[in-house]
């Protein structure tokens, strides 16, 4: 049967990707050139970009040690974005082998990706799945298949919430999770903020309207509301690089360039 | 200071030195592109390189130190040290380097060599990032456009998926639905939509939606349709008429809906349609029927009663109230001789003439039932102005009728009532004017009589038979006919109806409508249902001897009798004497005797349920009670009313009200676990019709017409059972009631 003319397609290559400009600025070539020109644009207007993105991937990183530090095996990555060097099993791994991983992700092009590369191992799952369906996401076959819910889960949210428009109502999201999780569990979140650069935020937020995923940030007070029913670990919500930082002088002297909030939270 | 000493201080401090250039060197590279290790990691890995390079640099062989150096400059890429400035920094860094801190041994001349080999190991170093760099670029290209073209295939098959769903939704939905882009091309419509319309599919295609514009549409459906398609509005709902290709209107109930794309503007229309045209000629049906007689479209009875209570209500002091009770002479010969379908076209035919000679005058017709009509006068001058009514009246129903093939000639008889309001009641008038009626049919028929206050008084101690009733019962005029109920699906025997008749000596055989209003006057009808009663149990026992199961035996009984405090013990004795299981008599209540049942009806009716007596409720649907009501009763049966069978009379052309009422009624019924018994079965078309609706049982001359005990025994294959009762001698001698000889009727 032929597709009618007024069902659409999904995949659309002819737009930039969050996940594969977020790619480009790590460095890596998983991503095409409509990305690329979106992510020079936004260089060119703001040099610090891919140092923010550093900086958040390595809070992942930090993240994720502190938590397989704190005992916990399994990880349930929402808005996980293309694998590239320091993916959270490998991270996690490290530190404990049987550590479990479910990679969430809207976007079908990340999805497969992480599929291919995952391909065989029993550990990690990828889902293609969307925050603001956080029941769906719960309830899918293949997270119940990988990591059990009623035992502490690590949830991550990182540099995701911020592609949630405040209409599609990202803290229900984050309850309705929160809701389902057991005691012990946590939730890692870093999200953009305009408070570090307020002149740059705008400019860029326009560039990611160009993508199937606009960009909202959202002020440190709006931030430590996700954390509701969580208490947040030390160092509480911070600047990306001053989360725990591993070696003090990493942080650099102006963190508030790096313009996102970090923090780790524990269900209460 | 040993030699080995020197060796390990000179070490230490290359290796110093050693740690001290990897550390400028990750300073250099900082934040050149992301590797996922902490600072302290990244610095142990570079002076890991270095150690290798610095090694490999002392070294005399050429290719050795050309394929170290490529090695260390896959390792950079390898963690991820992929962007250009990270190696523009390493080899600025690298080139100050080694070899002065790292070579003591070395003289000038070896100096100059050695300087020589480490850049030949820098060179390497860029080389080999290059070539790895490119290699990772090329090898994630294919991976990123591998997994978007495997995406776009998953989507593919995703939307292939839920598309066929969507497809055998579209197909196979009862509803009729189309879609449409919004400049109002129609791209598809399903096979229901295609019936309904009857267009075929490349029909709609070919047509844009405001070609479905209908004569009669309001302004707002196309207002709301313009909203739609700008995208003023998400969707709308309404009744809308449209045109069948045959050209008849189809009404439906429409929703059209807009669909948006991602980027929320208007894409497409969709239009969920259903076919509402019968359920509206139901609804209208329905309202027209409570006021209305179906056949005539005649104002009913109940109108007819309300209007003329109001007509007394309203009146002016000294007012005038005129009625001329009107009836065909020989209707039942019409009828059965050509069949009810003439019947009832004449009473519509005659119906029609009688609006059309009161028409203009304002007056009332009525139809009452049957083939009596009437006509209210409710401003009249004197007894003259109805005269001169009734004689157009009769001049209008004499003309022949053409029925068909037939001309139809036939003749009515006029009972005229005029009266001050004020001395009278309406049901007085009524019984006036019937009384009347029934002088001009004696005086000959085809004339009008008025009514007359003296000859009423005659008529009253002269003809009544009211005066001859007592003495019937002694005499054993009564005797009781019986009529089967037969179950639907398969014909077996129900239940058997016992019928009264009068075997009047000079009136020959008088249906109950003769005598049972008299009796219930009079009192007489408590020992004349006793009567029946013992007959009727009597004779099912010599049938079906005691047998719970089997077919029971019917009794009507009379709202008075239900009034009586001695029914349950007039019942019990009645099957006692008989020898018949409770099980297996059924009385027959109307609808009237419950309504607004007192508290003895009420526990009487236990009573009788209690003993195991089966209650039914008789000509349903006459009276205007309601199911809900008598959900409050323990009853077992609902006898549906033979009025509503009359549309499914036919086998091709039922009447979709009466079916849908039937239907209802019986699906009501058995939700309330009763059975339904449905009377005036008259085709087998209508037996097919009950049994799909799931009508349990039926009574009606298709099934057996009513007849005498002897013939009913006959027709029925039932042997009268030796002994008769089980109470051996009886106490009472046999009545006449059920020895007389009984005449058909
Ligand atoms: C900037 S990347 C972050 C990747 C990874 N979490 C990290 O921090 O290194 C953001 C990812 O979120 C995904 N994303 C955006 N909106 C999403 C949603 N509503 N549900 C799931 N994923 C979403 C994008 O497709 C993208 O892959």
């Amino acid at each position: 049967m032929d597709r009618p003319s007024w069902a659409p397609s999904e995949v659309d290559l002819s737009r930039p990707s969050a996940a594969r400009v977020y790619d480009f600025y790590l460095g890596g070539s998983h991503n095409l050139e409509v990305d690329r020109s979106m992510a020079r644009e936004a260089i060119s207007l703001w040099p610090d970009l891919p140092a923010i993105m550093q900086s958040n991937r390595a809070f992942l990183r930090r993240a994720v040690r502190h938590l397989a530090g704190q005992g916990i095996t399994q990880f349930l990555d929402i808005g996980s974005g293309i694998p590239t060097v320091g993916n959270v099993h490998e991270v996690a791994q490290q530190a404990s082998p049987d550590a479990r991983v479910v990679y969430v992700d809207n976007d079908p092009v990340a999805v497969a990706h992480s599929r291919a590369i995952l391909a065989g191992d029993e550990r990690t799952a990828v889902v293609h799945g969307d925050l603001r369906e956080p029941e769906a996401v719960l309830e899918d076959s293949r997270v119940r298949a990988t990591i059990d819910l009623d035992r502490p889960v690590a949830v991550l949210m990182v540099a995701v919430l911020h592609f949630v428009r405040d209409e599609d109502d990202p803290a229900r999201a984050v309850a309705t999770i929160r809701d389902r999780l057991a005691p012990g569990s946590h939730l890692a979140i870093s999200h953009a903020s305009a408070e570090g650069r307020p002149d740059s935020a705008e400019s860029h937020q326009e560039l990611y309207r160009r993508t199937p995923t606009p960009m909202t940030m959202r002020s440190r007070a709006e931030i430590a509301r996700f954390f509701d029913g969580f208490d947040l670990v030390e160092p509480g919500l911070v600047w990306l690089p001053l989360w725990r930082p591993e070696d003090p002088s990493s942080a650099g002297d102006r963190p508030e360039r790096m313009t996102g909030f970090a923090g780790v939270g524990r269900r209460r | 200071m040993t030699a080995s000493a020197q060796d390990e201080r000179d070490a230490e401090e290359r290796s110093g030195a050693l740690l001290e250039l990897a550390s400028r060197w990750a300073e250099a590279v900082a934040g050149t592109s992301y590797v996922s290790l902490p600072r302290p990691e990244v610095e142990q890995l570079l002076s890991g390189l270095l150690r290798r390079l610095v090694a490999a640099a002392r070294l005399r062989g050429v290719q050795t130190a050309a394929a170290v150096g490529a090695e260390v400059g896959a390792a950079l890429v390898d963690a991820h040290f992929t962007s250009p400035p990270t190696l523009s920094r390493t080899l600025a860094v690298l080139l100050d380097g080694p070899p002065g801190g790292g070579s003591a041994e070395e003289d000038g001349a070896g100096e100059a060599g050695a300087r020589q080999r480490w850049h030949r190991v820098v060179a390497a170093v860029a080389a080999g990032f290059s070539a790895a760099l490119q290699e990772r670029a090329l090898r994630e290209q294919e991976e990123i456009l591998r997994a978007a073209a495997e995406a776009r295939e998953q989507a593919e098959q995703a939307l292939h998926v839920s598309e066929e769903r969507f497809r055998a939704v579209f197909e196979g939905a009862p509803v009729g639905i189309g879609i449409g882009d919004v400049d109002g091309r129609i791209l598809e419509v399903n096979p229901a939509l295609e019936a309904m319309l009857g267009h075929p599919a490349e029909e709609f295609r070919r047509r844009e939606v405001r070609e479905f514009m209908h004569p009669a549409d309001l302004e707002q459906v196309w207002r709301l349709y313009g909203e739609l398609v700008r995208g003023e509005r998400d969707h709308f709902r309404l009744e809308k008429q449209f045109l069948r290709s045959t050209g008849e209107s189809v009404w439906t109930d429409l929703t059209v809906s807009l669909l948006r794309d991602e980027h929320g503007r208007p894409r497409y229309q969709l239009a969920v349609i259903h076919d509402v045209t019968s359920l509206r000629r139901l609804r209208r049906q329905l309202e027209h029927d409570a006021t209305h007689d179906s056949l005539t479209g005649l104002a009913n009875r109940k109108v007819f009663l309300d209007h003329l209570d109001d007509v007394f209500r309203r009146a002016a002091p000294g007012a005038r109230a005129g009625l001329c009770f009107l009836d065909l002479d020989g209707f039942k010969a019409v009828n059965d001789t050509l069949g009810h379908e003439v019947g009832d076209r004449l009473l519509v035919a005659v119906a029609r003439r009688l609006d059309a000679v009161v028409a203009s005058s304002g007056h009332e017709v009525a139809r009452l039932g049957g083939d009596e009509f009437v006509v209210l006068v409710s401003d009249c001058s004197g007894p003259d102005q109805l005269i001169a009514l009734a004689e157009d009246v009769l001049a209008a129903v004499a003309e022949p009728v053409p029925l068909g093939s037939v001309q139809v000639a036939v003749t009515a008889s006029i009972g005229i009532v005029e009266r001050p309001i004020a001395g009278i009641d309406p049901a007085e008038l009524l019984r006036a004017a019937d009384i009347t009626l029934y002088w001009a049919k004696a005086d000959g028929k085809s004339r009008w009589a008025l009514f007359e206050d003296e000859r009423n008084a005659r008529d009253l101690t002269r003809y009544s038979l009211s005066s001859a009733l007592p003495g019937a019962i002694s005499r054993g005029e009564f005797v009781l006919h019986y009529q089967p109920l037969r179950r639907l699906s398969d014909g077996a025997l129900h239940g058997i109806e016992a019928l009264v008749r009068w075997q009047h000596p000079n009136l020959g055989l008088l249906g109950p409508e003769s005598f049972v209003g008299l009796a219930e006057q009079s009192g007489l009808i408590v020992p004349l249902g006793r009567h029946v009663l013992q007959v009727a149990c009597r004779q099912a026992f010599a049938w079906f001897g005691a047998c719970p199961g089997g077919p029971f035996v019917s009794v009507n009984l009379a709202t008075q009798q239900l009034r009586d405090e001695g029914l349950v013990d007039d019942v019990r004795v009645a099957l006692r004497d008989s020898g018949l299981h409770p099980r297996q008599l059924q009385l027959e209540i109307t609808e009237s005797a419950v309504i607004g049942t007192d508290l003895l009806t009420g526990s009487t009716l236990d009573a009788l349920s209690e003993m195991g007596v089966r209650l039914a409720i008789d000509d349903f649907g006459t009276g205007w009670s309601n199911l809900t009501y008598l959900r409050r009763l323990p009853l077992d049966e609902l006898k549906l009313d033979g009025s509503f069978l009359r549309g499914l009379r036919s086998g091709t052309d039922v009447d979709p009200v009466d079916s849908q009422l039937v239907a209802s009624v019986v699906s009501l019924a058995h939700l309330l676990e009763l059975t339904v018994t449905a009377e005036g079965i008259e085709t087998r078309a209508q037996v097919d019709h009950l049994v799909a609706i799931g009508c349990d049982a039926g009574q009606g001359t298709h099934l057996g017409a009513p007849a005498d005990r002897d013939e009913t025994g006959r027709l029925l294959g039932l042997e009268p059972r030796p002994g008769g009762s089980r109470r051996a001698p009886r106490p009472t001698a046999p009545t006449a009631l059920d020895e007389a000889p009984t005449r058909s009727g």
